[in-house]
């Protein structure tokens, strides 16, 4: 079985909700909808308070070269334009929407008919995308129409589809693969038109075996795109490792995937594209894995964008009495929530909340040396050096020690068996070295 | 609702902390123990009870009165460095010595340094080195086992261990066969049980193999510096005896004579002390290796294990310097230069 070779860990999975059938929760009263939602500049917004919007209606546009669109995700009435606390813990400009009714533009096809002829070319896919507001839903939410821009002078030779899912606790994807398969099938031909490829690889890892089986099953007639079932391993997901176990090839240090000839996108992007392309919907709605250990109806929900977390916790059960924290996204990259009014939004993979006793980092020791930082981390870095350094203020020689190529998996400190802040200080320090870089440019 | 516990990712973590790493050395040193007991009796019990007392005692009294810190005897690696100690000298050892040898492990190799974790040398090492050096009558008398959990300090025979009939045998001129033939010279089968004379807890072969195995088993430490160290010793073991079988000892008796075992999977392994990454580690152990069968054949002492470890432990830093870890995408890169180069 593939997988990467450098480094890697195995933390508990954890997939309670694994069994747990997507669910459509009913549209909240009112949606916070943030205007920067993918990476790059926020969007600028076309709506004003006051005024009536309906569902998949556009409300902001991305004008810089990395940005995207926002539509509403509900049909209601612009109550306020204003900064509100987002799940990074920042203030950022949302637009709040009080919902009536649910009331979509007609030019959104709703049916459920699986619609699988593309006649869109080359061009209008990635303009539909662009316009549809899609983004990458595995939660960088980089603009997939600048991901499928090759850049002049480069050729993409493989897509791969990212259907690792490699934090524990998060069944999104997992859901998807199964309830949304032939969906997915599609978005991915409709990627390969886009990108012009003729081959297409699914990388699952073998903890879903059910999913394995049903892409494959539907795959078989297709002889361009071939499902590869991977060992379970974190950080797979990650882009540099998921190119690594399917094609053995690496990204060098600091380049883009299209170095190696490879476009990944994941699954539950698959599907918005999918949407998009073929039934002209925008990204306003996705599935979030709401779960926890004593979480007492823990599942796999479908939301609108700008739906609340508190409300979607109290679908799930309501918070138990012993929560210690609440994270947004995966438990070892995912950011620990300042607010449950944070809304979901395009990157919000799952929510997951860790009890009291959970939520606190284990007893810190002096460093004992062992290297398992070092063995552990899948770019092949020292975490313990690039940890002195940053403590020290050695920012020179933190960026020959190649900080910057840290993706901040948290591997190293997962594993540091002296409960150690490793991650805490490389990302101060890359910070640092990020700032002094971006000064040398201008100068 | 209570306030949101609000901490930077990774949210969750392993489950080997300091303390089950320590421990787990701890238990891995159990069946070593218990041969020692057999062999040695009371005597044995003696040297590592007051070995692991003093150990405990000084690092308190330092963290509470010189560095007036933390207290963190309870972490393990006192208690590891007691019972290496222990394990690196004779069961007949005068107590107050073994008090000395204490002081110096940790006053000395280990707490001046800044304790856990920034020691250079291994402390339990240096300790024995220490004593070795300056008591070396009562460190190379060594008891004879007297199987049964009897053996007791008063009665107990002394007599010499392999390698240091070897080196005396030797140095009277006589041969290697000549010296094995003689009475009192242990065996394979005596190498392997226990049952000869030694530091308490290296005569065991097997006794340290299981040991090793456990802590392999729990991930505690890795193959790197087990086999390098051991291959490389066993191989230039191979090449001299090849070369005179009659002034070189036979390389399967050299590996499992003295203190090889111990050195190579308890003090060798000390994550402490020896290098971070793999290859580091390979350098490490083929480093040592080299040298404690130099020193054990052309050094003035029969044993070479220590300095051996010792040696490499000065060395870690610069090894660590030498040999980085591969880097994700390096190949890649340097392929990459070729190919422009090339076509350049």
């Amino acid at each position: 079985m593939k997988t990467f070779k450098l480094g890697g860990v195995h933390p508990e999975e954890k997939k309670i909700t694994a069994n747990k059938s997507i669910e459509y929760l009913p549209i909240p009263a009112r949606v916070h909808i943030p205007l920067a939602q993918s990476l790059g500049a926020p969007s600028k917004l076309i709506v004003e308070k006051g005024e009536m919007v309906r569902t998949g209606q556009l409300i902001a546009r991305g004008e810089a070269f990395i940005s995207s669109n926002v539509h509403s995700s509900v049909s209601g009435k612009v109550v306020k334009i204003e900064d509100i606390t987002d799940a990074s813990g920042y203030r950022r400009p949302a637009v709040t929407i009080d919902v009536e009714g649910d009331e979509w533009l007609e030019t959104i096809d709703r049916t459920i008919y699986i619609k699988s002829d593309i006649q869109l070319s080359r061009e209008q896919i990635i303009d539909r995308i662009k316009e549809l507001g899609v983004v990458g839903l595995g939660g960088a939410t980089f603009p997939t129409h600048v991901k499928l821009a090759i850049p002049t002078g480069k050729k993409a030779e493989i897509l791969i589809i990212n259907g690792v899912e490699c934090e524990p606790y998060l069944t999104a994807d997992h859901r998807v693969m199964l309830e949304r398969a032939k969906e997915i099938i599609i978005g991915i031909r409709i990627l390969m038109i886009a990108l012009t490829v003729d081959k297409a690889f699914i990388g699952i890892e073998n903890n879903k075996p059910d999913a394995i089986e049903l892409l494959t099953k539907l795959s078989k007639k297709d002889s361009t795109i071939k499902v590869v079932p991977l060992e379970v391993k974190y950080p797979q997901g990650g882009e540099k490792q998921l190119i690594k176990a399917i094609t053995g090839k690496e990204v060098p240090s600091g380049k883009l995937p299209i170095e190696t000839g490879c476009i990944v996108n994941n699954v539950g992007t698959a599907l918005a594209i999918y949407e998009a392309v073929q039934k002209n919907k925008p990204l306003i709605e996705r599935v979030v894995t709401v779960t926890g250990d004593s979480l007492s109806n823990p599942g796999n929900f479908m939301v609108r964008i700008g739906t609340p977390v508190n409300y979607l916790v109290e679908k799930a059960g309501g918070l138990p009495s012993d929560t210690g924290k609440v994270i947004n996204g995966g438990p070892m990259m995912g950011k620990a929530l300042t607010s449950l009014d944070a809304p979901v939004v395009k990157g919000t993979s799952g929510i997951i909340i860790f009890a009291q006793q959970n939520s606190h980092r284990v007893a810190m020791h002096n460093c004992i040396r062992c290297s398992r930082c070092i063995t552990v981390c899948p770019i092949g870095l020292e975490p313990v050096s690039l940890v002195q350094y940053s403590y020290n203020e050695l920012y020179d020689k933190a960026e020959k020690a190649y900080i910057m190529d840290c993706m901040e998996c948290g591997s190293c400190q997962y594993t540091c068996p002296s409960g150690r802040p490793l991650l805490d200080f490389i990302r101060l320090g890359k910070n640092k070295v990020g700032t002094i870089i971006r000064n040398r440019i201008k100068n | 609702m209570s306030l949101l516990t609000v901490s930077g990712s990774p949210h969750v973590h392993a489950r080997q902390d300091v303390k089950s790493i320590m421990y787990g050395v701890v238990i891995a040193m159990i069946p070593a123990i218990l041969v020692s007991l057999y062999y040695f009796g009371l005597d044995s019990a003696r040297v590592i009870f007051i070995s692991i007392a003093a150990c405990l005692l000084f690092e308190y009294l330092i963290q509470k009165y010189l560095l007036k810190g933390p207290i963190t005897i309870t972490d393990g690696s006192a208690l590891i460095t007691g019972v290496l100690l222990a394990f690196n000298v004779p069961s007949n050892l005068p107590t107050s010595i073994i008090i000395i040898g204490a002081l110096v492990s940790i006053g000395i190799a280990k707490m001046s340094f800044g304790g856990l974790g920034k020691n250079p040398f291994n402390p339990a090492l240096v300790g024995r080195v220490f004593l070795l050096i300056s008591f070396p009558v009562q460190m190379t008398t060594w008891p004879l086992p007297v199987p049964g959990f009897t053996g007791i300090m008063a009665d107990a025979i002394s007599g010499p261990t392999t390698l240091g009939m070897l080196k005396e045998g030797l140095m009277a001129g006589k041969t290697v066969s000549e010296i094995i033939a003689s009475s009192g010279f242990p065996g394979y089968m005596n190498d392997f049980t226990g049952a000869q004379g030694g530091s308490l807890g290296e005569v065991s072969a097997a006794a340290l193999i299981l040991g090793a195995l456990f802590m392999f088993a729990r991930k505690i430490i890795t193959w790197h510096i087990p086999v390098s160290y051991l291959g490389s010793a066993f191989a230039f073991s191979v090449i001299l005896w090849w070369l005179n079988p009659e002034m070189y000892l036979d390389p399967v008796i050299s590996m499992l004579a003295g203190g090889m075992l111990l050195g190579v999977f308890f003090m060798a392994t000390d994550m402490v002390t020896s290098p971070l990454t793999a290859k580091g580690q390979l350098v490490f152990g083929i480093g040592a290796g080299i040298l404690t069968i130099t020193i054990r054949n052309w050094g003035a002492y029969p044993e070479g294990v220590s300095f051996a470890i010792l040696i490499m432990n000065a060395a870690t830093p610069l090894i660590n310097n030498a040999f980085k870890q591969k880097r994700f995408g390096s190949a890649t890169l340097k392929k990459e230069i070729k190919a422009i180069k090339q076509t350049a």
